[in-house]
């Protein structure tokens, strides 16, 4: 059957009014048969890997752009999880060596991220994954590319509260040493964290994973409002219904795209992440989707039971598009990336204790939200802790991305400035779990049944 | 018979105007498209819901005298002349995304 008018009209207004486009193109990268005994060059060889990979990418990601008229926003490289390939060179010095290295082999590449400088410690750490926390107020504060992550927790080995006991520290001290506290958007702490995941700060290439691989990240808040924006009177049956046939469309959009750049690469072609991403440009905020929804302010009681609705609506219409969905898959909400996100703090509407409520139904978790500086490490370390619990009692990938900021008091703002956005300071429960969190340890793996 | 070009396979992409209907739409895109070897195979046009002018044609790049780049700069500048929106994207996005 012929496309009709109506069908390529709906297509080009989403890419020309709604910010339609491929959010991210991952390329993920295995490392560990570059490891040499000769760290000069073990670095050459992860440079010349990274490099060369990334140079192909940018350009073939380019003419894809130009075939589907659909702009491609980021083109990324994530890699093996730098403790596992630093074990045999686990020295401080030759880590912030490797992170500079991987910094300019994306600059020079045109990739504006690359993630996996990171670790898994879900059980415990090694040396090399104890001077990876080390060393990161350091890199984080020294690169400009280099993403950070650690998984701390998983569904069967439970959440590692030792190493989130080290977090709140590392994080206050990359806040001191960055501008704007910049450094500590660049980490992600996880559980059960996707080994496929193309998004940052978050991306790293699993070692399950093949040599290499290709990942994509649709985007469309704006396109799933604008068709909200279209049904206001519909009762949520019918809202879901018409969320998913949209999302099946863009999920569609990023196969197409993600198929033909693997084929291009020569590489097999990995997942497409469903997620919702928002960014700061007008329209294009999933707080927005919400307030379309009929919710005054997202935060407002009833935002948990519309983000349950999106978030569900937005898997079923993915998965129904797509064999390999994978990575994150949901909907974000990070607080400076999403204008709606950011009014709705400024205007009282949204506080952490909502947020938090409001990531147990969303994929990933507390995301980019600024704090005081004076705020303890020790409630960092509660705040993440808590965050991390609902997702290993759930089942599901939490994460948190905080920025504590010097010298700023709740209700303040701070400026990242690009796709980082502008955070509003919030406010933090002045009360301490400390003498809880002293107790370290490991939260035991739960129970897979009995789940009421 | 056909020669070995013809028998290629066509390429067909869909070039979308949108904006305020006006004289000289069709002329100036479809004389660039006859100058450039550009087969149209297809023409439909509509004013829509939200009071847009749409027109879509499918064309036929396979034999196109000028690469696919080249074809969308001269697009964007007719566009830019006439004040309007146009969009050249393959036709695989569109079966892609509104059929199962």
């Amino acid at each position: 059957m012929a496309i009709t008018v109506e069908e390529v009209y709906e297509t080009a207004s989403m890419i020309l009014y709604q910010n339609l486009d491929i959010r991210t193109t991952t390329l993920g990268i295995n490392l560990k048969d570059c490891v040499d005994s000769d760290f000069n060059g073990f670095r050459k060889k992860v440079y010349d890997r990274i490099y060369e990979n990334a140079v192909k990418l940018v350009t073939e990601a380019r003419s894809l752009e130009m075939k589907y008229g659909i702009p491609i926003a980021n083109k990324r490289i994530s890699i093996t999880p730098v403790s596992l390939i630093m074990e045999s060179h686990c020295e401080k010095n030759k880590f912030i060596e490797m992170a500079h290295t991987l910094d300019q082999a994306a600059g020079a590449a045109g990739i504006d991220f690359i993630g996996g400088f990171g670790a898994m410690v879900q059980k415990g750490l090694t040396k090399s994954d104890r001077m990876l926390i080390d060393v990161l107020p350091e890199v984080l504060s020294q690169t400009d590319r280099v993403c950070s992550f650690l998984n701390v927790g998983s569904n069967v080995a439970g959440l590692n509260l030792d190493a989130v006991n080290l977090l709140g520290r590392m994080l206050k001290e990359t806040a001191v040493k960055s501008k704007n506290a910049i450094g500590c958007a660049k980490f992600v702490v996880f559980v059960n964290a996707p080994e496929d995941n193309p998004f940052m700060a978050g991306a790293f290439h699993g070692v399950g994973e093949g040599d290499i691989a290709l990942n994509i990240g649709i985007s469309g808040p704006g396109v799933v409002k604008a068709v909200v924006a279209r049904n206001r009177e519909c009762d949520l049956t019918r809202l879901s219904e018409v969320i998913k046939r949209t999302v099946f469309k863009i999920t569609r959009a990023g196969e197409l795209v993600g198929r033909e750049l693997a084929a291009a690469l020569e590489i097999p072609f990995g997942i497409v992440d469903i997620s919702l991403a928002s960014t700061t440009a007008a329209g294009d905020s999933v707080a927005n989707v919400i307030e379309a929804f009929g919710i005054e302010k997202i935060g407002a009681h009833g935002s948990t039971l519309a983000v349950a609705l999106l978030m569900d609506a937005v898997k079923k219409g993915g998965a129904m598009a797509s064999g390999n969905v994978g990575g994150l898959s949901g909907t974000f909400i990070p607080v400076s990336e999403d204008q709606g996100m950011i009014e709705a703090v400024e205007q009282g509407a949204l506080g952490l204790d909502k947020l938090e409520a409001l990531t147990s139904v969303c994929s990933v978790g507390l995301d980019m939200f600024a704090i005081p500086g004076n705020v303890p490490e020790e409630t960092i370390n509660a705040i993440i802790a808590d965050e991390l619990a609902i997702g290993i009692i759930n089942n599901k990938t939490t994460a948190v991305r905080v920025i504590p900021v010097p010298g700023k008091e709740a209700g303040s703002c701070v400026e990242f400035g690009g796709l980082l956005g502008t955070a509003p300071v919030m406010a933090v429960n002045p009360f301490s779990a400390k003498d809880f969190l002293r107790r370290g340890g490991r939260l035991p793996a739960p129970v897979t049944s009995m789940r009421n | 018979m056909n020669t070995e070009k013809e028998n290629t396979e066509k390429e067909l992409l869909f070039i979308t105007v949108i904006g305020e209907d006006k004289k000289g739409i069709v002329a100036s895109v479809s004389t660039f498209l006859y100058e450039k070897n550009i087969n149209i195979e297809d023409i439909n046009q509509r004013i829509m819901g939200d009071g847009y002018f749409v027109m879509t044609m499918l064309v036929d790049i396979r034999h196109a005298a000028i690469s696919m780049e080249e074809i969308t700069k001269a697009l964007e500048k007719i566009g830019r002349d006439l004040e309007l929106r146009i969009q050249l994207q393959h036709e695989n996005i569109f079966k892609m995304m509104h059929r199962v």
